[in-house]
Order: C-alpha cells, then structure tokens, then sequence
C-alpha cells in the first residue's frame, strides 16, 4: 500500500519535471536568442535591419545587416510549398479517408508517412540532380536550382504532415452529418465538399499551419536547391536564400562576439518569432477542431 | 542470492572490465591527428592521409572539410590539431588567436591552380583578370560582351566560409561579389551546377576538374587567364605556368598549426613536403610547393 503510494508520488513528480523542462527549455532557448540577438541593435539600426535587403556581414567594404531579402525568400518559398501542398495534401486526405477502399486505404496513408522520414539532406540532393535540370529544360532557363525548386521539394516535405493531419479531422467529423446529407438524397461529392470538409475545416487549417511550420524551419533542403543568392528575389526562377540556410552557411565561420555573430542570432530570433506565430494560429484551430469532434 | 552464482557474475564483470582496459590502453597508444578545414584541400589532404596511415599504422588521422573558415574558427578555439586554409589568416585572425594562447604556425604543401570554368558549349576560351572581376561584381552580365552567345551569366562561386570565396574577392575581383552570385555549398556543386549550365562560369581548385595527367571531366571548359591585355592567356593545366606563377590564379595551399609542430605531427608535416608527399599531390590534380615556397618552410624550420 505504502509502496504504491510512493510510486504513484514518483511518478506523479517524474512528469512534472519533464513537462516543466520542456517548457523551461524553449524559454531559455527564448531567452537565448533575445539577449544574443538584441546586442546586434548597438551597431546596426532596427530600421536598417528590418527595411534594407542587403545581408552583407563579412563584405570587402563596408558590411551590411539587412533582412529583408531574407524574410522575403523565405516567405516566397513557403508560401510557394504551400500553393502546391495543400490542394494535394487536402486531396490526397479526402481520397484516403471519404473514398478509397479500406486497403487502399490501410497501404496509402503509412507510404504517405513514411515520406516524413526521408532525411532533408536526401530531399536536397535529388533537388540538384534531378529536379534542378528539369525545371532549367521545361522552363528553357539556365540553372534550375531556384525559388521554385525550393517550394516543390519543401511541398514534398509537408504533406505527410498535411495529408495526415487533414485525414485525421476529415474522418472525426460525426457520421451523422454524412448519414443526414445521404438521406437528403445529396450525393457523394456534394457531401464531401459541402457537409464533411466544412465540418473539418478547422482541423485543415491546423494542418496548412504545421505544414507551414515544417517549410519555414527547413533548411538542409533549401540550402542544397536554392542557390542561395544575396539577392532580393524578383520571380520563382531566381535563386533565393532563405534565413534558415543564411544561418546554416555563416554560423559555422563567425567569429564569437562580432556584430556578424550577434546578427546571425537576430535572424534566428526574427524566424523564431515568425513560427511562433505559425504555431500558435495553428493551436487556436486545433482547439476549434477538438470541439467540434464532441 | 546464491553465492556461487554471485562470484560467478562478480569474475565475468571484473573479466569484462579488464578486457574492456586493455584495448582502451591499445587504442591510447595509437596516435590521432585531427585536420578540419578548407573544402579545396580536403580530398587532396585525404590521400595523403590515407598514404602516410598505410605506411605508419599506428597514426591515426581524421580529415574533415567544411570551408577555410570553419578550419580557421577551429584552430583559433582549440579544437584540431591542423586546420587546412586555402588562403592565409587575416591579422584579425591570427589577433585572435593569440589572444586565446594559440600561435599559428603556416606550412606551404601544394600549389592551386585556381581554374575558371564554363559549360563546354561555351566558345569563350580566355578571359583576362579585369573581365573575371568585372563578371563577378556584376559589371558584365552577358556572354555577348565577351564574344560569346547572347546569353545572361549565372554566376557560381562558394560561400563566405570558404577561403576560396575570399582569396578570389580578395586578390580577383577586388570588390564585393554581385548579389545575383549563386552561393554553392563546395566546390564540387560548383562543378555539378557548371556541368549542367550553358551559362555559368564558376571558380574551383584544379584538383577538382583535373587527374594528375591534366585530363578534364567531361562537359567542362577550363577558361584560359591572362594577368592583362599585353600578357598571354595561359591554362592552368600546364604545371609549369602555375608553378612559375604565370597562371595569375596561382595560390598556395596552407596547413596551420598550433606553434611549431612536433612528434608525429611534424613527422606527417615533413612527409607531405618530402617528394613522396609532394607526388601524391601530384597526382591529386594539384601541383608540387615551388622552391619558393619551399625556401619558406624551411626558414619557418619545418623542413631541413
């Protein structure tokens, strides 16, 4: 009896600590990234860092902190992800869950997922071999590695997250909704678009959101496809680079302490806030979605 | 617990444990050498590794890439033994070094001819200096210019981190690159991405595009540099205009170390520069240090 009770205060304690730190730790992260990046504003102006478009830090004359070619790629490439994933992802949900045949069914939704599982670098290097000449041969440019080729395989990276979580609202909405539509005499496709995916539609958002969140902090991928020119990005067919690869490719060679350094934080802690914003918006559907399925 | 059983288990662990002793002794006596840095030199450094552990097994040496820079930012904090650079350290950087106890210490052990390459289609066979730094500060931005096709240039090069990056910008182009330059991860993507591109132009270590009888990879143009108008354009595939520096992209290649190098450090150090050392260079693609370098290794007290 004593000894049960002791387990259960374990336990109880054991959790506690695990659910505190998880907080804890991406509060220091927080924090981190805010004192680091803050000392940036002693050299540079936040309106230059915000407003100009040049990232130059470690120029041969005078360096340049501007992010907003950055911001502006990396918005591009998401947004350019998800104009291709969620029509496919939101189909490919309502296939799997309204119309496919249980074993179809029971084979699809597991490949689909196990698309999540294929290393970003993977992705990245099928992006210059074989997806960058395709797009220079069907749009007669010279180099493919672009924008455009960025979003396709950033798309291909957030469906599993799309097409699963869509799946899993599409199939909690409440049988009867269905069932009351059938009876009415309205067909299948009619349901579908008319009855079920209303019905989920908060749960699809969340699903568009976390895919957004899958785009915006990838960066293996983008950092192989892009191209990764300093450039303020006109059209999906120039090479752009997003805040994620900018970190990745300068963080390794700054000097501690330097304004570059601090600089680098500032982007992180810009990118930090933005998928936070992702998330939360994505957290406020789900909640809807939650209630719904009551 | 039954006694017998216990004394059983207690000998098994202590058995493991001294095994387990053993080859950690084993593995302390072989001796480990970590180099980290410059992509250029990184497959180079790699062969001559591999040749020096086949003839002294008890070395052990690990070679990382990264970028110059990467290299650098590593010696300067304390955490490899040599770091590769393709180009030598700013005073800023050697400031900081010192600063944190750390001497650097430069060997010279090959010379780069740095190539410029284009697509084979490409019919522009030679380019003078102030062309290549006029194309890569965005100043010409079309073949026709240059009496090729009319054709818009892709610009590739390397990203900040990599020494080639700066040498180029530093001693080529002599002000910042255009912001339309690709930045590419190696320089082997360079190579990749020039394959497959009728425009582009790109800089990259001759080892990457040549074997040691100076054949090209396929699809590759390797341009010819003239230092200026008056001078000849010459190609960086011939040895000897590289090494008499009349290849005006000719550079050395750095090792760095902390203070002078000793034990098996300096005795893999020497070998490089010996004339074994320097054939496997050779037949890297890349060209053996001139006897001027080699006069300042040996002022530097590396080699006798």
């Amino acid at each position: 009896m004593k000894l049960r009770h002791l387990t259960d205060t374990f336990f109880r304690y054991l959790f506690l600590v695990a659910g505190v730190s998880a907080i804890g730790i991406l509060f220091s992260i927080f924090i981190m990234l805010a004192i680091n990046g803050l000392q940036t504003f002693a050299d540079v102006s936040i309106a230059q860092f915000i407003l100009s478009a040049q990232w130059n830090p470690s120029a041969f004359g005078e360096p340049s902190y501007g992010i907003l070619a950055l911001v502006a790629s990396t918005f591009m490439v998401t947004v350019g992800a998800m104009i291709i994933a969620v029509p496919l992802g939101i189909g490919t949900a309502a296939y799997i869950s309204e119309i496919a045949p249980s074993y179809i069914r029971e084979t699809l939704k597991p490949v689909v997922e196990i698309l999540a599982g294929i290393p970003s670098v993977v992705v990245g290097f099928f992006g210059i071999v074989f997806l960058g000449p395709l797009i220079a041969d069907m749009f007669n440019l010279t180099s493919g590695l672009n924008a455009l080729n960025g979003s396709i395989l950033l798309a291909v990276m957030a469906l599993p997250t799309i097409v699963s979580v869509s799946e899993d609202a599409l199939r909690s909405v409440p049988k009867e909704f269905k069932e009351a539509s059938y009876a009415l005499g309205v067909n299948r496709w009619l349901t579908l678009i008319k009855i079920t995916l209303p019905a989920a539609s908060s749960g699809i958002v969340a699903a568009v959101m976390l895919g957004v969140g899958r785009a915006i902090g990838e960066t293996m991928t983008v950092l192989m496809a892009t191209g990764n020119a300093l450039q303020m990005p006109g059209s999906f067919f120039d090479s752009v680079r997003t805040m994620t690869a900018n970190i990745a490719i300068e963080l390794g060679e700054v000097p501690f302490g330097t304004t570059h350094y601090y600089g680098l934080f500032a982007v992180g802690l810009v990118l930090f806030l933005m998928s936070l914003a992702v998330n939360i918006t994505s957290e406020h559907f789900t909640k809807k979605y939650r209630w719904t399925r009551k | 617990m039954n006694s017998k059983l216990f004394g059983l288990l207690s000998a098994l662990l202590i058995g493991v444990i001294l095994t387990g002793c053993g080859s950690g002794e084993d593995r302390a006596a072989r001796k480990n050498i970590q180099i980290n840095g410059s992509d250029t030199e990184v497959n180079l450094v790699q062969s001559l590794a591999e040749t020096y552990m086949d003839k002294n097994p008890n070395v052990r040496i690990a070679v990382t890439g990264g970028g110059s820079g990467t290299g650098i930012a590593a010696i300067i904090n304390g955490q490899t033994d040599i770091a590769n650079s393709s180009r030598s350290m700013r005073e800023s950087e050697l400031e900081q070094a010192r600063q944190r106890g750390i001497e650097p210490f430069p060997i010279i052990f090959a010379t780069d001819g740095l190539a410029i390459i284009t697509h084979e289609s490409n019919p522009v066979e030679s380019l003078t200096i102030e062309q290549i730094s006029k194309i890569y500060r965005g100043e010409i931005t079309n073949w026709k210019d240059l009496d090729g096709p009319d054709m818009t240039i892709t610009l590739y090069g390397r990203q900040s981190n990599s020494g080639t990056y700066i040498y180029f910008r530093e001693h080529i182009v002599k002000a910042d690159y255009s912001a339309r330059m690709r930045n590419m991860n190696g320089t082997a993507q360079i190579v990749e991405a020039i394959r497959s591109d009728r425009s582009g132009i790109g800089y990259v270590g001759i080892g990457y595009i040549a074997d040691s009888e100076g054949n090209v990879i396929s699809m590759i143009n390797v341009v010819d540099v003239a230092a200026d108008d008056k001078s000849p354009a010459v190609s960086p595939l011939d040895p000897e205009n590289v090494m008499s520096s009349a290849y005006p992209i000719s550079r050395p290649l750095y090792q760095y170390t902390n203070g002078m190098p000793e034990g098996d450090m300096l005795e893999f150090l020497r070998w490089e520069l010996s004339e074994e050392g320097q054939k496997v260079v050779a037949q890297s693609g890349y060209y053996p240090v001139n006897e001027d370098y080699m006069q300042q290794n040996r002022e530097l007290g590396i080699i006798e």
